[in-house]
């Protein structure tokens, strides 16, 4: 078993080298996109309210696959910006996520009482002063947990850009079998790969629960 | 309404302010004056929109028709104008709202330092000060849940006045406290009367109504039916509403 993994190890590395590139990079995309989609969600602006909750509306709703398909093909011929598959990938994905990580985000508002926005308001805090300094770090607490499950699925989902042509883990398989290696031990492997990758992310999950459960 | 200063106009007034919640009429065309120094005391049963007058005074609430002034300035809609005249109205809220993540001293000093923009330094040795004048400044380092109830609202009430406000409004401070907390939570108040804050306060606790206020204003079902001298309101009520409402209160 060891030895497939030695014999291929070029591929390995580069395969989850990319995927731990794209849940990086995704992964900070999507929670700042996310962010900012809960903090229209939630804004005194009705126009924003409606353009966030129609973007999530949107988003939740389409298969990732189908936003790969609109990156893969018809992004080209918008004549936009040329850039790699590798890039788009990123893109489709942070698209994808965001729309979770605001959810997640919304609801962790919700759990904020009222009237802690109202005094705020109240002070005169400006809405972003308001959201920065008193709702989203009451927030935080309650988000964790579910934002790990939307980063986990995330990381799930980096394997979808195996059909895009970017190297990552997903694409280790199909190469394994044209060097006629065992596909079977290929995918225990590939599978040890990302529980190891999810273990780092348990376990922040754990830290950041145990910190904001004593500050308070 | 012809006060002796024409040139100062009154730290706030209320022109013909209508609100409907969905189809309910809460605030029917309430017309309101309370001039620099002024101490008025909202009474009236429950459901008679007070809360939903001091909400709309600094636009917690919106209004659906009328005009609402601050020292001679109408109420701006949202933004940072609205934000700006906010600072210079404090509200004390029934629950004390006080920022649960926080410590007091950081609940006091938070808005000079994010709106008045003071030196945190600076900020932090006023709230210290004020946290002294209510008689907490011991529980400065705590966190909200950690104190009394009449703490609490001490703080809330320190919290307000960092801000150096105009005019307090005031929602029910004592309602939510223990019998033995509401003595100190009014004496507060009381100290602030004495040092001419303008303020308006809503509340069931008649004693401080008798002995603080310039003015009550008696409100039923979104009106204002009443607006007298504590010793006529309390001695001879001119409607049947306030005489109802008074009669149901002192037998208590
Ligand atoms: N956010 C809201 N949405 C809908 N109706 C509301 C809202 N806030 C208040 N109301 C209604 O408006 C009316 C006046 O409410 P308000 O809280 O101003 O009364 P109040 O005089 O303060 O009563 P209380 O003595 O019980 O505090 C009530 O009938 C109440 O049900
Ligand atoms: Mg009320």
């Amino acid at each position: 078993m060891i030895e497939l993994l030695v014999d291929n190890r070029d591929l390995f590395l580069t395969g989850f080298r990319n995927t731990i590139l794209l849940f990086l990079l995704a992964g900070i995309g999507a929670l700042v996109v996310g962010t900012l989609l809960a903090a229209m969600r939630v804004s005194p602006v009705p126009v924003l309210r409606l353009l966030g909750g129609g973007y999530v509306n949107i988003f939740r709703n389409t298969p990732l696959t189908l936003v790969f398909f609109f990156f893969a093909f018809a992004y080209p011929r918008l004549d936009l910006l040329d850039v790699s598959f590798f890039t788009r990938a990123v893109l489709a994905l942070i698209v994808y996520t965001a729309a979770f990580v605001c959810e997640v985000v919304r609801s962790g508002i919700n759990t904020v009482d009222v009237g802690q926005a109202e005094a705020s308001r109240a002070l005169g805090l400006t809405f972003t002063q308001t959201l920065t300094t008193i709702v989203v770090p009451q927030a935080i607490r309650s988000v964790v947990p579910p934002l790990t499950s939307v980063l986990n699925a995330l990381l799930k989902n980096t394997t979808v850009a195996a059909g895009f042509a970017v190297a990552e883990a997903g694409q280790i398989t199909p190469t394994l079998s044209e060097r006629g290696a065992s596909v079977l031990i290929g995918m225990v492997w590939i599978a040890i790969g990302f529980l190891i990758l999810v273990i780092p992310l348990t376990a922040t999950q754990r830290t950041l629960e145990k910190r904001w459960s004593v500050a308070r | 309404m012809s006060s002796p200063a024409k040139a100062t106009p009154p730290m706030i007034r209320l022109v013909g302010v209508h609100k409907r919640f969905g189809s309910q009429p809460v605030l029917k065309d309430i017309n309101l004056e309370i001039n620099r120094g002024e101490v008025v005391v909202v009474l009236g049963p429950s459901g008679a929109g007070k809360s939903t007058l001091c909400r709309t005074i600094n636009r917690l609430e919106p209004i659906d028709a009328g005009r609402i002034e601050i020292d001679g300035v109408a109420l701006p809609a949202e933004g940072r104008a609205l934000a700006r005249l906010r600072a210079d109205v404090g509200i004390v809220f029934q629950q004390f709202n006080l920022f649960a993540h926080k410590t007091i001293v950081q609940n006091v000093a938070l808005a000079p330092v994010l709106v008045r923009k003071l030196g945190k330094a600076d900020a932090r040795q006023a709230a210290m000060q004020l946290l002294a004048r209510v008689g907490i400044s011991d529980q400065a380092d705590k966190y909200p849940a950690q104190l009394s109830g009449g703490q609490q609202q001490r703080a809330a009430i320190a919290r307000a006045l960092a801000m150096r406000p105009k005019v307090m409004l005031f929602d029910e401070p004592t309602s939510a406290l223990d019998p033995e907390m509401v003595q100190e939570v009014l004496d507060v108040m009381t100290s602030l009367v004495q040092e001419g804050m303008t303020m308006l306060v809503v509340t069931h606790e008649m004693g401080f109504a008798r002995r603080a206020a310039d003015r009550v204003v008696f409100m039923s079902v979104g009106e204002i039916v009443e607006d007298s001298p504590p010793d006529q309101f309390f001695t001879a009520p001119r409607s049947d509403r306030a005489k109802d409402f008074l009669g149901k209160i002192l037998t208590h």
